[in-house]
């Protein structure tokens, strides 16, 4: 056979499996409103960039009349091409090859691609549409998914990795997402769940609807265990591609820094906060006002919403944003709250990503639902993953800091770099009222007009020390700062502690209050 | 940027520490399970499952320790026993049903030893 007729038939060959389940299979997909897996692989990725791998790998179960059935990839595609130039490695699980389902070789393409990226030190994305394990190939199929969690986990802080949800992922398939640094779901599309509605109407009597126990919606506002949750798979692609812009390619590496933009916020940042401290706000419209172009890329914006983190850009450089957020509960601080933003911490830590701080918040939630949850342990994440942190850390106390939030919220005491306050912030054990009515507990029950009173000793505890200045005065806060200030005072910050060195003691690692 | 207006006409007052702050509450939080101080006199499933056996009548005094029912949940038996002696003053289930978890299964009355 001469060449060019070896490479007619490698075209013929290559075309047979690159069409998946064959037509009819990617009908049903399209009909369900899903894109194929090629599809999605191919917009992800910049033209012409996407490499194949693996093609040609077959299942070798003989049991169960697997033997002849010849599964196109196994089910699953796998490859390397670029994001917006950046270098990536992606798999995706083709729901038209047997429902996706994972056997050991499909398992062991996304393996090979994982330990690749992990070499390559470049992120990794795992598109999954898959319905489960094959049970036809019984153990080998568990041994597969473990063999996966594992290089999740040993790839965790070393590349980025993002899961993207967009179809069923159920049973032990859902702890590879669980594992990554970012999961994406699509509304109608992703359905993630240890175990699905018929098993618990089964063993439980319990009737759901999958929507309802493991819906994106679910995952993105309940359970947080979805970072990003969009209406559709082109919206969904499209928060990948910006994620990725803005993320390192590995934790040897910062981010991609780009030409710096002025905010485009046209509002007074003076004008954001309400004078009333019982008043709420919207405390993204501060972050709007201090990021190039008024550009922020909320993570979790539905789950905790109390607490907002995300990514935005200062001077063109990446920045992680924690801030409590005054229109959900106050603000507070609450199991949830803590969890979100101590894991987002990590990884900014693990990735050079320096954090900026906007606190404004009441104290922690009170509640026996909160004390039963067990808000002293997640709490303690905040402390444990602020302290550990040896990236830039920035605070800005635009309003409340009260008790156990103040220390929690990046305070000095737990290595903030800088600690900058605006001239109207409280920082203090708690608030005035509780304050004065526990301090001055004697004098406001005996006074003649104990309201009057009470009033009076909140007003007297308000001038004294609801403000910036006594903390000023420890030198706990650097700077009480002009809101107008705050941008250029972050550039600033940003700029001196470029080089910032620092160590912690040598550990395997440490145990923290998971 | 999004333009984000706060529905005023949703927030409400919310407690911290003495002070009640104007906020949105969160569908979690509003769903959260309201605690409820747990009646020594009311056996609950621990667990969702299937009655498989009930041992006792209406009535009955039974002695702390004896069994009760048995509740099959995960594939597990789990026997039901007694937490203190009394009178079983309802028996709320029956053999084959199926339960969620804290359901009240049997409601007891303290008798004089």
């Amino acid at each position: 056979m001469s060449l060019k007729k070896n490479i007619l038939a490698l075209r013929q060959k290559k075309a047979i499996v690159e069409k998946g389940g064959g037509d009819k299979a990617i009908e049903k997909q399209v009909a369900m409103g899903k894109m194929t897996a090629r599809e999605r692989i191919l917009t992800l990725l910049d033209p012409n960039s996407f490499h194949e791998y693996d093609l040609f790998v077959e299942h070798e179960e003989r049991n169960f009349g697997m033997d002849d059935k010849v599964l196109a990839g196994d089910g699953v595609i796998t490859g390397t091409g670029t994001i917006n130039g950046a270098p990536i490695c992606i798999y995706a699980q083709d729901f038209t090859v047997m429902g996706g389902s994972l056997g050991l070789k499909h398992a062991r393409k996304i393996t090979k691609i994982m330990d690749h990226a992990l070499k390559m030190k470049v992120p990794c994305i795992g598109i999954n549409d898959s319905g489960g394990a094959r049970i036809q190939e019984g153990i080998s199929a568990l041994a597969g998914y473990g063999e996966i969690f594992y290089r999740n986990t040993m790839s965790s802080g070393v590349i980025p990795q993002i899961s993207v949800i967009l179809g069923p992922c159920a049973g032990g398939a859902v702890y590879s997402p669980a594992l990554t640094d970012f999961v994406f779901v699509v509304e109608n599309i992703s359905k993630m769940f240890i175990t699905g509605p018929n098993v618990i109407e089964t063993v439980l009597g319990e009737k759901i609807s999958q929507e309802d126990l493991g819906g994106a919606r679910v995952h993105a506002e309940i359970t947080g265990n979805a970072h990003f949750y969009a209406m559709s798979e082109l919206e969904c692609l499209e928060q990948i591609k910006e994620l990725v812009s803005l993320i390192p390619h590995s934790n040897l590496q910062k981010a991609v820094k780009v030409a710096p933009k002025k905010p485009t916020y046209k509002k007074n940042i003076e004008n954001i906060i309400p004078a009333d401290p019982k008043q709420p706000y919207d405390v993204r419209e501060i972050i709007y006002a201090l990021t190039d172009d008024s550009k922020f890329l909320e993570i979790h914006e539905l789950w905790a919403a109390n607490i907002v983190i995300g990514f935005g850009r200062l001077n063109g450089e990446t920045i992680g944003f924690v801030a409590n957020q005054p229109m959900y509960l106050a603000g507070v601080l609450d199991c949830d709250a803590s969890d979100k933003a101590a894991r987002f911490i990590l990884y900014c830590d693990a990735f050079n990503i320096p954090i900026v701080t906007l606190e404004d918040m009441p104290g922690y939630l009170p509640g026996v639902d909160q004390e039963h949850a067990g808000v002293i342990r997640h709490g303690a994440k905040m402390l444990y993953a602020y302290s550990e942190a040896t990236v830039p850390k920035i605070t800005v106390i635009l309003r409340k800091a009260y008790g156990g939030g103040y220390i929690a919220m990046n305070s000095r005491h737990l290595g903030a770099d800088f600690m900058f306050a605006w001239p109207g912030a409280e920082i203090a054990v708690m608030g005035p009222e509780g304050a004065a009515n526990i301090i001055f507990r004697k004098e406001i029950m005996e006074a003649e007009d104990e309201e009057a009173m009470r009033q009076q000793k909140v007003q007297e505890y308000i001038e004294k020390f609801a403000n910036p200045f006594v903390a000023a005065s420890k030198g706990y806060i650097d700077a009480v700062i002009e809101p107008q200030e705050t941008r250029e005072l972050l550039l600033h910050a940003l700029e001196v502690s470029k080089l910032k060195d620092d160590h912690r003691p040598y550990k395997k690692h440490g145990v923290p209050p998971f | 940027m999004p333009e984000n207006k706060i529905d005023t006409t949703e927030l409400v007052d919310f407690a911290v520490t003495a002070r009640k702050y104007k906020t949105l509450l969160t569908k979690k939080y509003k769903n959260r399970k309201v605690w409820i101080e747990p009646n020594p006199l009311e056996i609950q499933s621990f667990i969702p499952g299937t009655i498989i056996q009930v041992s006792i009548e209406e009535n009955q005094i039974v002695k702390e320790g004896e069994p009760l029912l048995i509740l099959e949940a995960m594939k597990m038996r789990n026997r039901i026993e007694m937490p203190f002696t009394a009178r079983i003053k309802k028996i709320n289930v029956n053999v084959g049903d199926r339960i969620p978890k804290d359901t009240v299964m049997i409601e007891l009355e303290a008798i004089e030893e």
